[in-house]
């Protein structure tokens, strides 16, 4: 029952904090509430034990993603627009798609059913702990994938470089 | 035990939440945070059928999604700040200059 | 019974920890006072109590009856609970800490990252404290401290890998475990390099003096902090004496052996095994909250781009050059 009411927890306070963020007007507020459902996610990837996903949630998403968002947010000093509607046009239309689709999904997510289990026990990973396995797995059989995301993560820093930096002969 | 048809139920409607804010806000900056809500749903739902399935493919799909999420969020802010400087304004309506205003 | 043992026993456990961090982060102030007066040819404190002991509650008091004021454009809500963002991560990443062997509150795997988790946390209470005050000295000041702390996370994060390559763990007692191994039985002289860098992020991280930018005095009024004032005021104050606190352990545990001493001291004067290693933990802790004070006496402020620079071109590439060594050691020397 105990897990039951954990997850219950979990899954109406990720559901409603979404719900908050995307509803905002004022941008700082939308990434504060962000930071909490960011953390309430890593809540959640406790219980699904991995630990480790759990800490590199809050420091990834929360220590270096939303802290991008709320330095440009400030650096830009968007002003509340007062007055002027934070949805689009034709909302509706694109909210009931939305729900249709949602329909669509949690019925098929519903009946959804698990595969053949693999090696990676839950005994295991608490006996090997969960850094130790991910890290034999991820430099043993995906250490090829593992090399071209440190390039794709280089190639960002190069283009924020590039872009970022004001040219000094007064063309901006 | 929770199922796991829970947690897949919990991610596609974080991953609808998600899709509603990106089709539907106007600002670039709300549009950005409502991709970073959809990358989490399927983190959740990546590491969810990983530990119910005992397999660690899904946990290093899910590593290089937060990785790639971050990377991208950098270029894509940075096109947001030099964007801005040319025309201040986040509102993705007001990028119009390619719209042939003739007709 | 045994429920309400197994819940009884990390509650006491929480409550000392706590209350003996507050009472500690209390002295801390009265100590750096005395320090620093004492290296500028003053005494320090006096007054309240006998050799001044009892200030550190006076100005506790001070501070709880004194007007609280709010900015009138102030962002209220976020203005409010912007101090509460940083105690509350700093406070609870004490939780993972091993005073001594065996003795700490959770127990959990990834101890080392889960405090980076919560230092990369409070960095939002300081900047929404900047944004929200709605004044122009605490905006910057809230930028540059924002700046500041995500440059010099990346340096510490690095260093502290290459200790995490040598344990072989996150776990902070397995790395004081690990540490006991070696010959100094600490990985400061081993990991030199990861140590001075780690030394010098931890000033940064936790805004002290030189790098205590955010809070300049002469050019920010005072930082991200102009607005607050009474009983937040302290919040702030506070979470900077428990974060030095904690950088301190940090390098207690991680480079000098935490609650053991090494063992040919052990070996020339077998009687010190016999002394709590609580007692080793605090004096090394207590050397580094000195240390940081020493450096506030002695050290002028950097300027902001000197700052920046010596986060982005020196240390962060030490702090690669010493991961890739340690990497090369661990792999063809000690394995």
């Amino acid at each position: 029952m105990l897990p039951q009411l954990f997850f219950a927890y979990f899954a109406v306070m990720i559901l409603g904090l979404a719900l908050v963020v995307i509803t905002r007007r004022n941008m700082v507020h939308a990434v504060v509430w962000m930071l909490l459902m960011f953390v309430h996610i890593g809540g959640l990837y406790l219980f699904l034990n991995a630990e480790f996903f759990a800490v590199i949630q809050v420091i990834v998403y929360a220590g270096a993603v939303l802290v991008m968002f709320l330095f440009v947010v400030l650096l830009l000093n968007l002003r509340e627009e007062q007055g002027l509607p934070i949805f689009i046009r034709g909302v509706q239309g694109r909210v009931i798609i939305g729900l249709i689709l949602l329909l669509t999904l949690v019925s098929a997510a519903g009946q959804a059913s698990k595969g053949q289990g693999g090696r990676f026990s839950i005994d295991y990973i608490q006996r090997q702990t969960h850094i130790k396995v991910l890290g034999s797995v991820l430099f043993n059989d995906y250490v090829y994938p593992f090399l071209i995301m440190g390039f794709i993560l280089f190639v960002p820093m190069v283009a924020v470089v590039v872009l970022a930096i004001r040219r000094s002969n007064g063309s901006s | 035990m929770v199922p796991l048809n829970w947690y897949l139920m919990l991610s596609v409607s974080l991953f609808i939440v998600g899709l509603i804010g990106f089709l539907t806000r106007r600002s670039i900056i709300m549009m950005f945070l409502s991709v970073e809500i959809m990358l989490n749903a399927i983190n959740i739902s990546l590491i969810a059928m990983s530990h119910y399935m005992q397999d660690m493919r899904g946990q290093v799909l899910a590593f290089f999604v937060i990785a790639c999420a971050a990377a991208g969020m950098a270029v894509g802010l940075v096109l947001l700040i030099s964007a801005y400087r040319n025309k201040p304004t986040v509102r993705l309506e007001d990028f119009d200059l390619l719209k042939d205003r003739a007709f | 019974m045994e429920f309400l043992y197994n819940l009884m026993i990390p509650i006491i456990k929480v409550a000392v920890v706590f209350a003996v961090t507050l009472l500690h982060v209390a002295y801390a102030t009265y100590f750096e006072r005395k320090v620093i007066g004492r290296m500028q040819c003053r005494i320090g404190p006096t007054e309240v109590g006998p050799y001044g002991l009892l200030q550190p509650f006076a100005d506790m008091f001070k501070s709880l009856f004194k007007e609280d004021i709010i900015p009138a454009k102030a962002d209220k809500a976020v203005f409010f609970i912007a101090p509460v963002i940083v105690l509350a991560p700093t406070m609870s990443s004490l939780s993972v800490i091993p005073f001594a062997e065996g003795f700490m509150i959770a127990d959990v795997n990834v101890g080392m990252l889960f405090i980076l988790a919560c230092a990369s946390l409070s960095v939002y209470g300081i900047i929404l404290a900047g944004w929200s005050s709605n004044s122009k000295y605490a905006f910057f000041g809230g930028m540059r401290s924002a700046a500041q702390v995500i440059s010099y996370e990346i340096a510490m994060g690095i260093s502290l890998a290459s200790v995490f390559l040598m344990a072989g763990s996150v776990r902070l007692d397995e790395i004081v475990k690990a540490q006991y191994e070696y010959t100094f039985s600490m990985y400061a002289p081993h990991l030199l390099i990861g140590f001075v860098v780690f030394l010098i992020a931890a000033f940064a991280e936790t805004n002290r003096t030189p790098f205590d930018l955010p809070e300049a005095e002469t050019e920010l009024v005072a930082g991200y902090l102009t607005e607050y004032s009474g009983f937040r005021y302290a919040l702030f104050f506070l979470s900077e004496y428990v974060a030095m606190f904690i950088m301190s352990s940090i390098i207690t545990l991680c480079f000098l052996g935490g609650w053991t001493i090494p063992r040919f001291i052990t070996d020339i004067l077998p009687f010190l095994s016999y002394v709590p290693g609580i007692l080793w933990f605090l004096s090394k802790v207590y050397f580094f909250m000195f240390f940081y004070y020493w450096i506030r006496a002695t050290i002028p402020r950097y300027r902001f781009d000197q700052l920046m620079a010596i986060g982005w071109k020196i240390l962060i590439p030490l702090s690669l050059l010493n991961l890739l060594i340690v990497a090369f050691v661990k792999r063809f020397v000690i394995d």
